[in-house]
């Protein structure tokens, strides 16, 4: 039985899923393996995705800005400054040059983890994830994706193709807290996104809860240049942390609530 | 699990590798006798086992060797060039030397860039690196120096 397969086109790719469900999509293979390595994570056969070419896209469509699965956060941090700067920063903070440079944005939205770092700036994007399978494409609202802690919304017999940024206007900040300054997995991040011309503020937590969170009850207070306090204070009350090995969930709501009440200020004076 | 055959190219010279899907391609070179590259963590964090793979810098211990099928691998040994090396040894970037031949390969990854590196930028770019014995200083100085020689610059 063949245990590595090497498509060059999504749809020779997706057939082989349709076929073979048991495959287990890889890219970048930066957090798959960590399991693999330590011997909790089983894998009986690969898909890998390096060479589909059309995953590696980035695009701006009408829908709005189009990032293929496959685009590494080595591109993003670098090509998407001016594009996406919430986004740019995340994928600038993620692991280290090593990870970054095969570590795939769609290999964040397939794991679905609460940490990952660029989920909170896409949400804040309204990002909705296009899923690929022999049945047809769909496209998920990234708020509806994620349904828990490395829980998604996607079948078994579908892959993440991209994803699409709806609305990536106004001033953008990304931040987050962790033990040092590289290499390291959030115990909390924050992104948000302000445009006052529009009238338009969304903010988005992540290690803070089940998945990555979009706070849109927070939004008016970060609306109004006066409403910093509230806003930190909203957000604060807003996210739905837990204790764990990496923070406390007083820590992490703390420390979610200090990086509002910045944020806050720091949109308002670039605006 | 059955074992596969993957081709490669490691440092210019073609090479068959044996793996099964949960074999890195860290684990997968060793096997094969190859110490270019050291193994520690296994987990992304230590950077021991830095290499170019087709152009890019990554862990081995994260990359499936079934995936590289065809790939072009690329370690110290045919990476690292005398300046870095002199540096290296000039500035003690070196003491027990595990951590070594990963450096040189995300430096030399580093030394590629288009511009001239800050300090701050070679921190940023060496930070997927961990170093036990130096303090990093040394390591710093080094591909600092070498990127100024590099360059042309006074």
């Amino acid at each position: 039985m063949t245990t590595c397969f090497n498509p060059t086109t999504l749809d020779e790719a997706v057939d082989l899923l349709g076929d073979r469900p048991d495959l287990r999509p890889v890219n970048g293979g930066t957090d798959v393996m960590v399991g693999v390595n330590a011997g909790t994570t089983a894998v009986t056969g690969w898909l890998n995705l390096r060479r589909v070419s059309e995953l590696h896209r980035i695009e701006r469509t009408e829908r709005g800005l189009r990032i293929g699965s496959g685009v590494t956060f080595a591109r993003i941090e670098t090509e998407l400054l001016a594009d996406a700067p919430a986004l740019a920063m995340a994928a600038r903070t993620v692991g280290s040059r090593q990870i970054r440079s095969v570590g795939t944005i769609g290999g964040t939205l397939a794991t679905g983890s609460p940490a990952g770092d660029s989920l909170p700036p896409l949400l804040v994007c309204d990002a909705e994830v296009e899923l690929v399978s022999r049945r047809g494409t769909r496209l998920v609202r990234l708020v509806d994706f994620l349904t828990g802690p490395k829980r998604t919304a996607l079948a078994t017999d579908e892959l993440v193709a991209a994803v699409v940024l709806g609305d990536c206007t106004g001033a953008q900040h990304f931040a987050k807290v962790g033990t040092r300054n590289a290499m390291v997995i959030s115990i909390s991040s924050l992104a948000a996104r302000l445009d006052t011309a529009r009238g338009t503020a969304r903010v988005a937590a992540g290690s803070v809860g089940p998945t990555a969170l979009l706070i849109e009850q927070a939004s008016p207070a970060l609306l109004r240049r006066d409403g910093a306090e509230e806003f930190a204070r909203i957000v604060g009350e807003s996210v739905t942390p837990i204790d764990d090995h990496r923070a406390t969930a007083a820590y992490r709501r703390t420390s979610v609530s200090v990086l509002a009440r910045r944020m806050h200020d720091l949109l308002w004076e670039v605006v | 699990m059955t074992e596969h055959h993957v081709e490669i190219v490691l440092d210019g010279v073609s090479m068959t590798l044996e793996a099964s899907p949960a074999t890195s391609l860290l684990r997968a070179i060793r096997d094969a006798g190859h110490t270019e590259m050291q193994g520690a963590c296994e987990q992304g964090e230590c950077g021991s086992c830095t290499v170019v793979v087709d152009g890019r810098v990554q862990n081995a211990c994260l990359t499936p060797a079934m995936s590289c099928e065809s790939a072009v691998v690329e370690t110290v040994a045919s990476l690292l060039r005398e300046d870095l090396a002199a540096a290296f040894v000039r500035n003690g970037a070196v003491q027990c030397g595990f951590c070594t031949p990963g450096f040189v390969v995300a430096a030399e990854e580093a030394l590629a860039a288009d511009r001239p590196l800050t300090a701050a930028e070679v921190r940023e770019r060496l930070a997927g690196n961990v170093c036990r014995c130096t303090g990093y200083l040394g390591i710093i100085d080094a591909v600092l120096e070498v990127d100024r020689e590099r360059r042309g610059a006074p």
